[in-house]
């Protein structure tokens, strides 16, 4: 499988480092009630169809990415920058 | 002048197999640049002294023997030249931290094809890829469309050498059988 | 036997090569099946369960009957299928699943007990008494199990691995392939065109038709000429395209040296990564055989692969040769028979309306019901309208129709579908993302067919693509219609075999269904049909009509078996290729690598690194000797020991402090500029990811430590922590852990030696850092301790390295001190409760190694908010704790603690033992343990079990701080 990292163009998987469900950037506050904590760390919906996971171009830009993807098909319908060059502010 | 000696990441002679060459780069000064945010205008003109461009990703820029080479996320290595002082950017000595090697020649692109999952087919001069070497870091930089420098963790030159070495060998035994 | 003037083998080249200890000649060009054929060698292997004699039944690498063991002088190669290997000068062969002999094989018992041997017979039969599962059954079934053996060696051949990329990746280079590859090749596109044999042509190669009214080969020729002068054309002869994978990349093996005798550095085989935009599957089709009774008799194979043998290599399978056909795809291969002179005794057609053109004896609707032969055909039984019929033959064709090579389209989860009009699967189109399969892999049977399916196939990827299709003429050929009248199998009495390989009939099919394996993936397993190395190539589409048969069903609604990678079996050789020994994982040294050798070090790994375990000094005979020794000096002077390995984070900007504030538990952003200090970094989920320390050397400028382990860890957390939650802050990192050779050296006379290495006394507290100019290098010098003792840390870029190691131990040996490894670094920092990995884990919290009070209650960082939840802290967690025997014994990593009063069991346990060491300084074993509420048990006696390693003993519970725990050395 490729991804087609926003800085480095199309690469091979072995790249990448996987990591699990894109809602781990979803971070509650630090006094959100505590369920809403079990949800951030440990709860995970297992859709089949379309899902969103984080992927870090390890042996790449180093840049975290965040990659909508469907798990019946395998298409993969879009790769971002987890931190965008706007809220960045860097070129890249 | 320092009384230690200075030794190279590796201190490999040259090897020429198949017409083409594994050879190691000399040390040089390269400097990390990683702009901070909202900098780029005050870095372009930071950088204007030294005729360079801060890179777009994949690419370098370079002026004479220095070059500005893109080496990740708002990040860049100034290869061979002195940092201005006060860029806009953290700015960190880097100069040891990697064997730079250079492989050149004939076989250069099907030896690279043995360990390095880049599609170097439109490979030219000013290209700048991080990626890997086998199971090493890479920053690789298209020189000619048959020379390239392979940089990789100093730590790790012995099997970068070793590794490349092999391929080279089984490339030059494949081409003695047409 | 050879036939003169027939088949592309070279003839001025003669071979020789040995079969079974016999010697036999070849030609170049042949394989190992052709050359047996040629010296009227039929039975060539065993079959897996009933140990039947097998001859060679196809041409290609679909092979299930002709599997042999290749010998090498550094390989023994099992399963190597005969249709495949080419003769090359000095080959060794040898039979397989046979013994004594090839001929007289006591294991062919099995074929008299088959009707106890039938599907299902392990699952039956090997049931009771469960006692004896596995001393009787278990060894019974593996002797008898298998095909080829191993040599228990290892495999000392070279393999390569490689990447290639491409435009269009053409599959097989048929008259499909071969036109797609030239208009694509004009058009400039870059292209790969891989094919599974040695010589490209597909069925030129093989059929004697013409194209454009000239022979075939003719047009062959000059389109591989073409070809080859194209640099945007890559041709990979000997390569089976072996797995379809996502977003275009394949997988595919190329057999490099096989074809030849070894050569020093030459790969036997290359694994291609393959990436490609579009791809053309032009794989061709398979003929598959019918199943009648005793069909499996060598001599008796497919009546294409004997088009093959004759017209490409030159050989007969027998001098009086049959057809069995359903179609008429075999006609023309009788009549080049006929042509080479030999007797075509009678085509054996089941179509009533089978035509017949006068030539050659036609059986109209008659089949075959028998054959005879033990050891090759000789004889067949027909019966027709008018009753049975005897035939002598000595080689009969089976021409049961063609099932289209349609494997890759199935990798990704597509399923074929049915085509009544062909009887056979054709691919789904759009089955693999980019593909389009094309020609007789797409159920397009006529030569003509498949030229003007491949041209129209590229053009088509072509305008995809964004070329403009470069004209190319479509010949003219072959181009009969394809009638086909379905025959699986003939009904009688007797075994009928389906899959060759793994000896499964009809009978076992219809048993299957009637014991209610009926689905398909149940009764593939219940029989093992397809499941040989061939994978059921030439058996899967007619055992799954008998068995749509024998259901009532039809093939349709019986479904299929899919087809997953590898297409060809894929040698473990070929995809680990290079990651023998030294290859297995890249090797990391540190600076001080080649001075450390010189000392005798005996070198351990450590993640990657390769790390001194100690310096033995002559008289020591084992490594405790030196080790308590190294213990000792660095207690009673100084030591130098490599720390380089450790990971080291440079941040830099405004941002940095609150940054190091967010990822570690407690505050560094009021740390002075000049000072260390150290922090616990945590993972989200509240547990202890790292630990290390953190120097401020400028007001935004930081350095942070982490362990060897965590190095790449940290960094990818760091990472997410920057990208995900605070991009926007005015702060960069990157790792500098190469740029810096570091050395520690402690112990009390570390200010003596420091001063004189630097020329002036270090001057710094304890937890200070500072620039210094080492000997003339610009460096750092730090005052941290991982041993206990005053210590400092040295810095200088790792050019420099060995050079600075080399000297602050010849200014340590004065002072009668020295090196220590990392045996005596790690009894120095148990001495001390210092943790490492074996204590954080991964399931420890800040509270269990009592450093909760490091959580800041003054802000967020990662893990604090988890950290706090009940469960995480708390009496009932397992707390750090040191532990020293009441006698003196030996302690184990890994052993559990129990209360002296209670039984030794899982639910008794109170904590396990993650460190332990000699120490010379307490002269006793200490360990450092996790033991429940353990910090409210100082004092207490426990017991220390270790089944695995026999140890059993009391230990004392004490604070895991064990030499100098108000710490007045280190701030000495």
């Amino acid at each position: 499988m490729r991804l087609n990292c926003p800085h480095c163009g199309p690469r091979d998987r072995r790249e990448f480092y996987y990591y699990g469900a894109a809602a781990y950037l979803d971070r509650p506050s630090p006094d959100a009630p505590a369920q809403a904590w079990d949800d951030y760390l440990h709860n995970r919906d297992n859709p089949a169809g379309m899902t969103q996971d984080l992927w870090y171009h390890e042996q790449g830009c180093t840049a975290w990415l965040k990659v909508t993807r469907n798990t019946v098909t395998h298409e993969i319908i879009a790769v971002d920058a987890v931190a965008t060059p706007k809220a960045s502010g860097g070129m890249a | 002048m320092p009384d230690l000696i200075a030794k190279p990441a590796l201190g490999a002679a040259p090897l020429t197999i198949a017409g083409t060459t594994l050879s190691e780069n000399g040390a040089t000064q390269i400097t990390a640049i990683a702009p901070y945010p909202g900098s780029q205008a005050a870095l372009a003109q930071a950088l204007r002294p030294l005729g360079l461009t801060f890179p777009a990703p994949n690419q370098f820029t370079e002026h004479g023997d220095v070059r500005l080479a893109w080496s990740g996320r708002d990040q860049a290595f100034l290869i061979g030249g002195e940092a201005p002082a006060d860029l806009p950017a953290a700015v960190t000595d880097q100069s040891d931290a990697w064997v730079s090697l250079q492989i050149a020649g004939p076989q250069a692109r099907a030896v690279l094809a043995r360990y390095v999952p880049l599609d170097l087919r439109a490979a030219s001069r000013g290209q700048s890829l991080r990626s890997a070497l086998n199971h090493l870091p890479l920053l690789l930089m298209v020189e000619a469309p048959d020379s390239y420098t392979l940089m990789t963790f100093r730590s790790m030159a012995r099997t970068a050498w070793a590794e490349l070495h092999e391929a080279m060998i089984k490339v030059e035994a494949r081409l003695a059988l047409t | 036997m050879r036939i003169d003037g027939k088949g592309r083998i070279d003839r001025t080249r003669p071979l020789t090569f040995a079969f079974d200890g016999v010697s036999y000649p070849a030609y170049k060009g042949d394989t190992l099946a052709s050359a047996l054929m040629a010296n009227d060698v039929r039975v060539v292997g065993r079959s897996f369960k009933y140990h039947r004699p097998r001859g060679i039944l196809t041409a290609g690498s679909e092979e299930p009957g002709a599997l042999v063991e290749i010998m090498g002088p550094a390989n023994q190669t099992p399963n190597t299928r005969a249709t495949v290997q080419e003769v090359f000068e000095g080959l060794t062969a040898r039979s397989q699943n046979r013994w004594p002999s090839l001929r007289w094989d006591l294991l062919g018992i099995n074929d008299l007990a088959s009707p106890f041997l039938s599907a299902g017979f392990y699952y039956k039969t090997f049931m009771w008494p469960r006692a004896f599962w596995e001393k009787i059954y278990e060894p019974l079934i593996r002797r008898a199990a298998g095909l080829g053996s191993l040599s228990g060696r290892h495999d000392e051949g070279t393999y390569e691995k490689a990447y290639a990329f491409c435009d269009l990746l053409i599959v097989g280079a048929g008259p499909t392939g071969l036109i797609a590859a030239l208009a694509a090749g004009r058009s400039g596109a870059d292209v790969i065109l891989a094919e599974d044999a040695a010589e490209m042509g597909g069925r030129l190669l093989s059929d004697e038709g013409q194209i454009d009214g000239a022979p075939a080969q003719e047009w062959l020729a000059s389109v591989l000429a073409e070809l080859a002068l194209m640099p945007n054309v890559r041709l990979m002869p000997r390569t089976a395209v072996t797995g379809a994978y996502d977003d275009g990349t394949y997988g595919a093996l190329e057999r490099v040296g096989l074809h030849r005798r070894p050569r020093p550095n030459l790969p036997r085989e290359c694994f291609w990564r393959i990436t490609a935009r579009r791809t053309i599957l032009a794989t061709g089709a398979l003929e598959r055989p019918i199943a009648f009774a005793d069909n499996d008799r060598p001599g008796i194979m497919m009546a294409s692969a004997m088009a093959s043998y004759l017209n490409r290599y030159g050989v007969s399978p027998g001098r009086k040769v049959t057809f069995f056909a359903n179609n008429d795809s075999a006609r023309a291969t009788a009549r080049s028979f006929v042509a080479a002179g030999l007797s075509v005794a009678a085509i054996i057609d089941s179509r009533p309306d089978a035509p017949d053109e006068g030539d050659i004896p036609v059986h109209k609707g008659a089949v075959v019901i028998g054959t005879k032969g033990r050891h090759g055909l000789q004889e067949i039984t027909l019966r027709t309208g008018s009753g049975e019929v005897r035939l002598e033959t000595d080689a009969l064709g089976m021409a049961g129709g063609w099932n289209p090579s349609l494997h890759l389209t199935c990798h990704m989860n597509g399923r074929p579908r049915w085509s009544a009009e062909l009887a056979a699967f054709v691919p789904s189109p759009g089955a693999v993302p980019g593909l389009v399969a094309a020609g007789a892999a797409n159920g397009t049977f006529s030569t003509h067919g498949c030229l003007a399916a491949g041209l129209a196939a590229a053009q088509e990827v072509l305008t995809d693509l964004g070329h403009k299709a470069a004209p190319v003429d479509l010949p003219q050929a072959e181009n009969a219609p394809y009638t086909i009248s379905p025959l699986w199998a003939v009904p009688g009495k007797g075994r009928a075999w389906l899959d060759f390989a793994n000896d499964v009939t009809t009978k076992d099919v219809a048993l299957s269904a009637q014991e209610g394996f009926s689905s398909v993936e149940h009764m593939k397993r219940y029989t093992t049909q397809g499941m040989a190395p061939d994978q059921g190539k030439s058996s899967n589409v007619a055992a799954l009509a008998v068995l749509a048969d024998a259901t009532g069903r039809g093939i349709p609604e019986t479904g299929t078996t899919t087809f997953r990678p590898p297409f060809v079996p894929v040698s473990i050789a070929a995809m680990g290729a290079g990651a023998r020994a030294e290859g297995f994982a890249p090797q990391r040294f540190m600076t001080s690598d080649q001075a450390s050798r010189d000392r005798g070090a005996p070198m351990i790994e450590a993640g990657l690194w390769y790390r001194p375990s100690y310096f033995p000094k002559p008289g020591e005979t084992t490594w405790r000797e030196a080790c308590d020794r190294e213990v000792a000096m660095v207690r009673n002077s100084v030591g130098i020991s490599d720390v380089s390995t450790l990971g080291k984070i440079d941040l830099q900007g405004r941002d940095a402090g609150r940054f190091l504030d967010f990822v570690y538990t407690n505050t560094f952003s009021t740390l002075p500029v000049g000072r260390v200090r150290y922090g616990v970094m945590l993972r989200e989920d509240g547990h202890v990811l790292d630990d290390g320390t953190t120097a401020r050397l400028g007001e935004n400028h930081w350095l942070m430590t982490t362990t060897t382990a965590a190095a790449g860890l940290v960094m990818r957390h760091l990472d997410f922590v920057h990208q995900a939650f605070c991009a926007d802050w005015d702060v960069r990192f990157i790792s500098v852990t190469e740029h810096w050779a570091q050395f520690a050296v402690a112990g009390p006379k570390a200010r003596d030696l420091l001063t004189s290495a630097l020329g002036a006394a270090p001057g710094l507290p304890f937890m200070g850092v500072r620039a210094a100019t080492i000997q003339g290098v610009a460096g750092r010098v730090f005052r941290i301790s991982f041993s206990g003792e005053e210590g400092y840390e040295v810095a200088v870029p790792a050019r420099y390295g060995e050079a600075l190691f080399r000297d602050l131990t010849a200014r340590a040996e004065t002072m009668g001190g020295g090196l220590y490894g990392m045996e005596a670094l790690n009894v120095l920092r148990i001495e001390k409760g210092f943790i490492t990995h074996a204590e954080i884990h991964g399931r420890t919290t800040a509270f269990d190694i009592g450093m909760e009070k490091m959580v800041s209650a003054k802000k967020d960082c990662i893990g604090k908010a988890a950290a706090s939840r009940p469960g995480m802290i708390g009496a009932a967690r397992a707390q750090l704790v040191g532990l020293k025997p009441l006698t003196d014994s030996p302690l184990t990593a890994g052993a559990h603690l129990f209360t002296q009063s209670a039984d030794v069991k899982r639910e008794t346990d109170q904590g396990y033992v993650t460190s332990v060491g000699y120490s010379p300084t307490l002269a006793s074993w200490l360990a450092l343990a996790f033991l429940h509420d353990g910090r409210a048990r100082h004092g207490e006696t426990i017991r220390l079990v270790d089944h695995l390693r026999k140890v059993d003993v009391l230990c004392t519970v004490t604070d895991p701080v064990f030499h100098d725990p108000m710490g007045e050395k280190l701030r000495a």
